[in-house]
């Protein structure tokens, strides 16, 4: 059953009755949404592992997601998930954490959804340093719609609204965060279970605004329409064609149709978060007079 | 509970509308504050970026209005009390996700300072004609709060009134100010602060692992829960059942949407808030709200001193509309005037509930500016002769 | 008695404020009712700039000037927009540097001032232009009380400059009785 060089845990992730994380999700909700061999379900994995790992408060992690099959993550975890609208976990979260430091606010959403519709919140999120953890799931597709193209499709793929494929050329998502500002980038493909457990534990710790991508298979669409095979064989594809390369230049990590895909941790930097700036300067100009915004739960429970 | 003295400028001020509006916020508790500057709401927004650092409290500058609105609803979830400003196009853009705010019943404060439409129209001069958007504006069925200040004064009131609301019945509740009364400057004075009656958020006590975040009671508004309190609840825009998960079925479409307009519906009169003056034996009631009524009472005055008897229905809570009572006034009167700064909009919901009981005339502007009382006058000398 | 009151003039002269100033006397250091409002819009921006004040000792009813009983003009622009809208035997004061009168209505009470000379002059600033204006205003129209006037300056200009606007306050409005006294 298990193709040559598939590690056993995404057969699991991928596959199982029995979840290996079910303690992190909200059982009562399964059977999910989603495909059988859909990769969202090993990111979500991975995630869990990674709070393990590190020994997150679970209490004080928030998943906001926007709308797509990635979106649904958060009705799936068993931890406060806000299912807000499409393109505006960014912006949705940046109230959430703001209004309460203590959190970990995590976005878990589609590539769609994070830097299409949502593109402009991403990259002034990015750019403010923002101390939001994005999870990208990108599957070069808009999956919950039927597979039409997304802002990441390579040139030439099919989908259902590039019946004759795509002339547009993509976005590098991690050469985006990075341009913008992001303290932490990373890529990973679904395959990459163990890596990227370690980096979303990196990424718990990161303060600031950190962005991992994991490309993952669309079998039911994106892989269906470009003859790419099943689930199990974009893996395949994965395991032959991905290069790892940490600290490589953003700029030189394009994914193209066919192409290697270069995973690794691109950029680890140490940026000012936006809530320091705000410290630094108003504190500064205001001296005794600055409050920080304080922890604003308490307003309303006085 | 009162409200926080930190919070609250008590004094004597000359402020505009705008600005009185955010002190308003600031009294009633507000924290955070997300926008996106747009004519004539931009002074609600400097003046809270000035404000808020003073104060414990969080102002960002988005980058977009439907940014602002999304960051209000997740800090609202994060435990904030929180507010937008915005006019025109913006309000526009905010309008999906303030369907999401009612969707999860989320506690928030959106004021739109109406200026000309539609499109860029006016930007710096006053229209009225969001009154229905901010009725209808998102899609799929649902009620909204809506108050309409007339007078700096106003809006501070209102203001604090509207996060109140906001609270007890877990809704976005919309300031609708216009341009006039947002840059007018008069007299504002703010109460001290145990003279503010701030409503606590209704936050659950239930035991974790017991919560159900949309089970509701006689009331019809859930309790709600905050991110990190430990309850570790889903809310989604999805129809959702009693425990935040999505089910899109008819049955669950029919247990949850009912209650979101009944709750505020059922709730009306505790809502509504409007002045009446000189009904009781007037032949024409002038209806209006903002600054339209401000411009209608000299009308009244100068209909009087021709000896027409005259009532003035002025609406402070424009969403929920006070059906019962302009049915009442309609069995007793020749006409309503109604006078607002579009083509019709109020007009035709004066007119439903008049339901054929009398008269009902509009006094039309199309914006950028005020009625001349003039034009009103005529109106009304034509109500009093109606029947 | 109500009082309309308009003061115009262009961008930077601080007409603005010198409303506020107005509305502020009346309404906090009068016990009156007052309001504000300033013309926005394309043409508040650049050159013209105007504001008004209405002042009622009963509730403001309509906000807008009708007919004003006070011009206050420190451009010939908003002089010749404006002047129209004065009644018969209203109060026309102006910067007679700044504003030709040309046909004036004959029913008008008249009261030049040098205020952007006198503030540049004698006081060494000309950014006080408008404060000469308002003491020579208070002066001369009497619609708001001179401490009025005076607690609504402090109030409302920049912290370190109270000493200098006040000394232009009085300065304009000393500049009344001298012109009284030399007709
Ligand atoms: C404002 C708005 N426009 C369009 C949609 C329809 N829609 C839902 S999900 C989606 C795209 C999802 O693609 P992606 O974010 O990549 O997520 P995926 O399903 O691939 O995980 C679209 C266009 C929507 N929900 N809201
Ligand atoms: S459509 Fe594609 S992205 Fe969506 S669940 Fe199926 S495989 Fe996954
Ligand atoms: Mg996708």
């Amino acid at each position: 059953m298990s193709p040559k060089g598939v590690p056993e845990a995404v057969i699991a992730a991928v596959s199982a009755d029995e979840h290996p994380i079910a303690p992190f999700l909200r059982m009562d909700r399964m059977p999910h949404i989603w495909c059988s061999t859909c990769g969202i379900g090993t990111t979500v994995k991975a995630l869990a592992s990674a709070f393990e790992k590190v020994g997150t408060d679970l209490d004080k992690v928030a998943i906001v997601s926007g709308i797509g099959c990635t979106g649904r993550v958060a009705g799936y975890v068993k931890l406060d998930s806000f299912h807000s609208t499409h393109g505006r976990s960014v912006p949705f979260a940046t109230g959430l954490k703001l209004a309460n430091p203590e959190l970990d606010v995590i976005c878990f959403s589609g590539d769609g959804d994070l830097v299409a519709i949502g593109g402009n919140h991403f990259i002034h999120a990015a750019r403010r340093n923002m101390d939001l953890k994005i999870i990208c799931v990108n599957n070069f597709i808009y999956g919950m719609t039927g597979g039409q193209v997304a802002p990441t499709t390579p040139l030439t793929a099919l989908t259902s609204t590039t019946p004759y494929g795509n002339a547009e050329p993509p976005f590098n998502l991690c050469h985006l965060a990075a341009a913008c500002g992001a303290n932490y980038v990373a890529r990973w493909t679904a395959l990459h279970v163990r890596r990227l457990t370690k980096t979303f534990a990196e990424m718990l710790v990161k303060p600031g605004f950190c962005f991992v991508e994991i490309i993952t298979p669309c079998s039911t669409l994106y892989a269906r329409k470009n003859r790419l095979g099943t689930g199990l064989d974009v893996m395949k594809y994965y395991h032959d064609n991905t290069v790892i390369e940490h600290g490589a230049d953003p700029a030189t990590t394009d994914i193209v149709f066919g192409g290697p895909i270069i995973c690794g941790k691109f950029v680890e930097r140490d940026r000012p978060t936006w809530l320091d700036y705000q410290d630094h300067y108003l504190g500064e100009k205001l001296g005794e007079k600055y409050q920080r915004g304080r922890m604003l739960q308490e307003a309303c429970e006085r | 509970m009162k409200a926080d003295s930190e919070g609250v400028r008590t004094g004597i001020h000359y402020l505009d509308g705008d600005r009185a509006a955010a002190e308003g916020a600031i009294a009633a508790g507000c924290r955070f504050f997300a926008g996106y500057p747009i004519t004539p709401s931009t002074e609600s927004a400097e003046h809270i970026s000035e404000r808020f650092p003073q104060v414990g409290g969080i102002f960002i500058q988005m980058e977009d209005e439907i940014g602002s609105i999304t960051a209000v609803i997740g800090a609202a979830w994060g435990g904030a009390r929180s507010m937008t400003v915005t006019s025109g196009p913006g309000i526009s853009l905010m309008m999906e996700n303030i369907g999401l705010a009612a969707m999860l019943e989320t506690p928030c404060v959106i004021a739109n300072v109406q200026r000309g439409g539609p499109s860029t129209g006016l930007p710096t001069m006053v229209g009225q004609a969001d009154v229905m958007q901010a009725r209808w504006g998102s899609h799929g069925d649902y009620e909204i709060i809506a108050y309409a200040p007339e007078s700096p004064q106003e809006a501070f009131d209102l203001t604090v009134k509207a996060f109140n609301m906001s609270e007890r019945y877990r809704t976005p509740v919309i300031v609708l100010l216009d341009e006039c009364v947002g840059h007018m400057v008069e007299k504002v004075t703010i109460p001290e602060a145990d003279e503010i009656e701030i409503e606590p958020r209704r936050l659950t006590k239930a035991p974790i692992g017991e919560y159900l975040p949309y089970a509701y009671g006689e009331d019809l508004v859930p309790d709600m829960a905050l991110a990190g309190m430990g309850y570790r609840f889903h809310v989604t825009g999805l129809t959702h059942d009693e425990r935040g998960y999505p089910d899109m079925s008819e049955a669950c479409q029919e247990w949850l949407v009912p209650r979101l307009l009944e709750k505020i519906r059922a709730n009306a009169d505790d809502i509504i808030q409007f002045v009446e003056e000189d009904t009781e034996g007037a032949d024409v009631v002038v209806l209006s709200y903002g600054i339209s009524a401000r411009v209608s009472r000299l009308a009244i005055q100068m209909a009087r001193e021709k000896g027409l008897k005259v009532g003035f229905l002025r609406l402070q809570a424009v969403w929920p509309f006070p059906e019962k009572r302009i049915a009442e006034l309609a069995k007793q009167i020749r006409s309503f005037v109604v006078v607002e700064i579009n083509l019709g909009q109020i007009f035709y919901e004066v007119q439903r509930c008049a339901a054929g009981q009398c008269e009902t005339l509009l006094s039309p502007h199309a914006g950028g500016g005020v009625h001349r009382p003039e034009n009103i006058l005529k109106v009304i000398e034509k109500g009093a002769k109606a029947k | 008695m109500k009082q309309e009151i308009r003061i115009t003039g262009f961008g930077g002269q601080g007409i603005i404020l010198a409303g506020v100033i107005v509305g502020k006397a009346a309404s906090i250091y009068a016990e009156k009712n007052a309001t504000m409002t300033q013309s926005y819009g394309p043409e508040a921006r650049g050159s013209s700039c105007s504001t008004q004040v209405i002042i009622d000792e009963q509730d403001i009813l309509y906000p807008y000037i009708r007919e004003s009983d006070v011009l206050v003009a420190l451009s010939q622009e908003g002089y010749a927009k404006f002047v129209g809208e004065l009644k018969p035997g209203g109060t026309l004061i102006y910067d007679e540097d700044l504003v030709n009168l040309g046909e004036a209505k004959k029913d008008l009470k008249l009261f030049p001032i040098q205020a952007q000379r006198i503030a540049e002059t004698d006081l060494g600033r000309r950014i006080v232009t408008n404060i000469v204006m308002l003491g020579y205003f208070t002066a001369a129209s009497e619609a708001v009380p001179k401490e009025a006037m005076i607690e609504a300056i402090k109030t409302s200009v920049p912290k370190g400059t109270i000493e200098l606007n006040l000394q232009a306050f009085e300065r304009g409005y000393d500049e009344h009785a001298q012109r009284q006294g030399k007709k």
